[in-house]
């Protein structure tokens, strides 16, 4: 089913490099500067209005943000589309217009990876206290370990 | 029988006679007064290691739970548990809070209290004052206890207390109007404000038979009073923590869980006395009868407490206001149209007429209830 | 609502139900800013249970994961299993035996039952009802917890699901237990409805508060109870159908107005259907195997799935990047709670500080979800 959509897809944006990725759940890689519009067109044309998921990755050569995208109406089978961002500065592009409950989970990722979503209204950290240093679910961030954060206590 | 019935009475007379034999007449009066004030408060110690108690084990009972069971038998020390717990229990004084207003409020919400307790006949010729201003006068220090609140609210410098004094203020003042005006029915009907006088006009009838509606509204309005389930919104557990008492501990938060407790007591009382006939009732003692009754209509509270919600604060004034004061105005007016009407026929045609003028009220507002719930309905399928 | 501009000049208050309070449900702290009683705005602040797991589930194997997954709901640890050992069962093409099946969907179903009743007890509790409710709901809810404990030793934090069946097979006095509970829950259900449904005080607090429409509701990636008193008819065990749950017979309820009353009716619908599954299940349940022999050190192929539950919150869904190794290279769990929780708000703008409790427990959080 997504190869179908892959294809129409790749009708309606041919300037855009898109890749089929092929694997138990088949994905669509799309880059960062398209999501925006690839994801319009897959929302309001295609009607996959349901966003599932979002999620971060950390590869050892890149980021990855992957989301999982349903449509109410065809029932099963995710959309996935999957987004790299380079390791220096990891931006892309917020969808929260399009789908407000990406609100909370874009902030997660952005909190546990330190990848920024350009455009998201209130981006701060989640679940970690604001003043915390670091991104947890980084593969560089320890395992174990104790960490001060901000001064010593004067006792 | 006759002489378990005077039993008290005849114990103070007693008294008195053996007083005044060495001591001079004013000195025996002034010994007599200062022992039935000393009955009082004990009486009311008593009854709030009671109805605790009670109220534990019912709710429990209704929750499908043996209540306190561990500490003497039937759990009938756990007073004196909390008790102590209460006494030894740090005292503790938010830095911001007010001093002087702080330690004011327990106090201040206490004493109108124990002053209601003054009034209350609890059998033939048991009252502490039988002042024939009686129901106005218990009206008038039960709004002390307003002021009390707030004052409590206030003084914790916290929001939630402040939240709690003021939805506590809001819903008193609402709801003593139409307590007032249905006791007003049963003030019309003996002509007197003296809780012993009308205790005597139910000698051959009870007003509760006359003027259910009456009752009810006044049961209701009661209930709002004292701040129980369902209107305790301003203790609301789970929203604003404790409301106007949350801030206190230990001895103070004593004072407040005494006053409303005793509160609840005096107002079945009160409406035990109003409607059900106050101490009158065949074969037992009647102190016994107005123990009986007032403590059957704290079940009812009891019961109410274990098995609903509570309102919201809007509903709660809308209830009031839109529900209980019309009502109860309406109740007043037919009431006083029966008993005129039926005055000096005897006692069966005004029983009558005033049950059938009550199953017509209740006929009335339920049409027009229905007649309301049909245009809502109708303006909601058409929006 | 209209608000009326006077030469008085009133202020908005800033209330803190804070972390700890009786109705949050646990560590939840809500900013909610006051004009009077009403509700002006509200920010949900949370991770005061967070705990990494996420982090933890790179350094743990893939086995090792499995109790982890008891903690994340931590009413409902037997679908927090079932979603988990599925989505490894799909990465490494796992088959499971046709008894593990049935035994899966019966635990699963009366998870639901538990849950259900847990949430409507608790929302009435913070309605004002004095814990009655509470422990009526609670009453049934020990009946099901001894099963829990027969089959696999706990009560709540089970860990009874393994990739490729479950641990233990039934003991002998498991069916008849079952089946004396199974029969008792009708009655049970409509004691339960008859003390709340028709009272008139529930109905005047919960109807019309917290009005979410369906295209807001998908908008805001609602899911489970929540999605379906809005109207919108989406179950996964009915639109994604997986395990065996296409072998029985049960209907959806949807809500029609949209507002804490239908998710209180929802909810005890899904308990009658519940019911419904777990007496057709006990009828078909074949003898047989109950698990599957794996190797000793297990390593799936490469690769990453996402595999999705209805569990008795929401959407629960479990994304997991395998690189070929003992360990998972990435674990992410799609909480349902956490994602409902965007909308509440929304669902809070206008209304009172009393209805933002109901509106709360209608959503039915548990912290060990939402803060992972």
């Amino acid at each position: 089913m997504s190869r179908e959509v892959y294809e129409r897809l790749v009708e309606e944006f041919p300037e855009t490099s898109l890749e089929y990725l092929e694997g138990k759940d088949p994905a669509i890689s799309v880059k960062a500067d398209d999501l925006f519009e690839v994801a319009r067109h897959l929302k309001e044309k295609q009607g996959y209005d349901y966003l599932s998921a979002v999620t971060g990755v950390d590869y050892p050569d890149r980021f990855e943000v992957i989301y999982h995208l349903y449509s109410m109406k065809e029932g099963p089978g995710p959309l996935i589309l999957k987004v790299s961002a380079s390791k220096e500065q990891p931006e892309v592009p917020s969808l929260v217009s399009l789908w407000p409950g990406a609100n909370f989970q874009e902030r997660e990722v952005y909190d546990l990876m330190g990848i920024r979503f350009a455009g998201h209204p209130d981006l701060k950290r989640i679940l970690l206290w604001e003043g915390y240093e670091g991104h947890p679910l980084r593969k560089d961030f320890p395992i174990e370990g104790y960490q001060t954060i901000g001064q010593e206590e004067s006792s | 029988m006759p002489f378990l019935n005077d039993l008290f009475v005849n114990l103070s007379y007693w008294i008195h006679g053996f007083l005044a034999r060495f001591l001079p007449l004013w000195a025996a009066d002034l010994i007599m007064m200062l022992l039935t004030i000393a009955c009082l408060i004990v009486f009311a110690l008593i009854t709030i290691m009671l109805i605790n108690w009670l109220e534990r084990k019912v709710i429990g009972r209704f929750q499908d739970r043996y209540g306190p069971n561990r500490v003497g038998p039937l759990g009938i020390l756990q007073f004196v548990a909390d008790a102590i717990k209460m006494f030894t229990k740090e005292d503790i004084t938010p830095a911001n809070a007010d001093r002087v207003i702080f330690n004011l409020a327990p106090v201040m919400v206490v004493v109108p209290t124990f002053l209601m307790l003054a009034v209350l006949p609890f059998g033939r010729g048991m009252v502490a004052a039988d002042l024939n201003i009686g129901f106005l006068y218990i009206v008038a220090i039960s709004s002390l206890t307003t002021i009390a609140i707030l004052l409590a609210g206030w003084g914790s410098r916290n929001k939630y207390s402040l939240l709690g004094g003021m939805r506590v203020v809001a819903q008193m003042i609402s709801y003593e109007v139409p307590m007032v005006l249905s006791a007003l029915g049963v003030i019309m009907l003996t002509g007197s404000l003296s809780l012993v006088s009308i205790v005597e006009g139910q000698s051959r009838v009870p007003f509760i038979l006359l003027q259910p509606l009456g009752f009810l509204i006044y049961f209701m309005s009661a209930i709002a009073e004292v701040n129980r389930a369902p209107f305790d919104l301003p203790e609301a557990e789970s929203e604003i923590i404790a409301g106007y008492h949350t801030e206190y501990s230990g001895m103070k938060y004593a004072m407040f869980l005494l006053a409303e407790y005793i509160n609840a007591f005096i107002v079945s009382a009160i409406a035990a006395t109003l409607f059900l006939g106050g101490w009158q009732g065949p074969l037992l003692p009647p102190y016994v009868w107005f123990f009986l009754k007032a403590y059957a209509i704290y079940f009812v509270l009891m019961w109410l407490r274990g098995t609903l919600p509570r309102l919201r604060i809007d509903q709660l004034m809308g209830l009031a206001w839109k529900f209980l004061v019309p009502l109860a105005l309406v109740n007043l007016l037919v009431m006083g149209l029966v008993a005129t009407l039926t005055q000096g026929k005897g006692l069966f045609p005004l029983v009558l007429a005033s049950l059938v003028a009550n199953g017509l009220i209740v006929a009335a507002v339920v049409i027009i209830y229905a007649f309301a719930m049909r245009r809502r309905r109708q303006v909601e399928v058409a929006a | 609502m209209q608000t009326v501009e006077t030469r008085l000049r009133t202020e908005t208050i800033t209330l803190n139900m804070g972390p700890q309070h009786p109705s949050t449900h646990g560590v939840f702290r809500m900013i909610i800013t006051l004009d009077g009683e009403t509700i002006v705005d509200l920010e949900p602040v949370m991770g005061y249970l967070h705990r990494c797991q996420e982090k933890i589930g790179e350094r743990n194997t893939y086995l090792q994961n499995i109790p982890y997954t008891d903690r994340l709901d931590y009413i409902c640890s037997m679908s927090n299993n079932l979603a988990y050992v599925m989505a490894v069962e799909k990465l490494a093409q796992i088959e499971v035996p046709e008894r593990a099946e049935y035994i899966r969907i019966i635990m699963v179903e009366l998870t639901r039952i538990v849950n259900h009743a847990v949430a409507i007890g608790a929302l009435l509790n913070d309605l004002g009802c004095f814990f009655t409710p509470m422990l009526y709901a609670l009453e049934e809810r020990e009946r099901i917890l001894d099963l829990f404990e027969m089959a696999s030793g706990s009560r709540m934090m089970c860990n009874y699901m393994r990739f490729g069946g479950v641990r233990y097979d039934l003991p002998p006095g498991f069916m008849p237990e079952l089946k004396s509970v199974v029969a008792a829950l009708p009655d049970f259900i409509d004691e339960f409805e008859r003390l709340l449904t028709d009272n008139e005080i529930v109905r005047i607090r919960c109807q019309g508060v917290g009005i979410l429409p369906p295209d807001v509701a998908v908008g805001y990636s609602c899911t489970g109870p929540l999605l379906r008193a809005s109207g919108v008819d989406y179950d996964i065990r009915k639109v994604d159908s997986y395990s065996i749950y296409d072998r029985f017979d049960f209907d959806v309820p949807l809500g029609t107005n949209y507002d804490v009353y239908d998710r209180y009716l929802v909810r005890i619908g899904e308990m009658r259907q519940s019911v419904r599954i777990l007496e057709q299940a006990i009828e078909q349940i074949p003898e047989g195997e109950v698990s599957v022999k794996l190797p000793r050190v297990f390593k799936p192929p490469e690769g990453d799935v996402y595999h999705r539950i209805e569990s008795p919150k929401g959407e629960l869904g479990f994304y997991l990047v395998s690189d070929g190794s003992t360990n998972p290279y990435r674990y992410k769990i799609r909480s349902p709670t956490f994602i409902n929780l965007i909308v509440l708000p929304e669902l809070c703008k206008g209304h009172k500080v009393a209805d933002v409790v109901a509106i709360l427990g209608s959503i039915d959080i548990v912290l060990g979800e939402v803060d992972r």
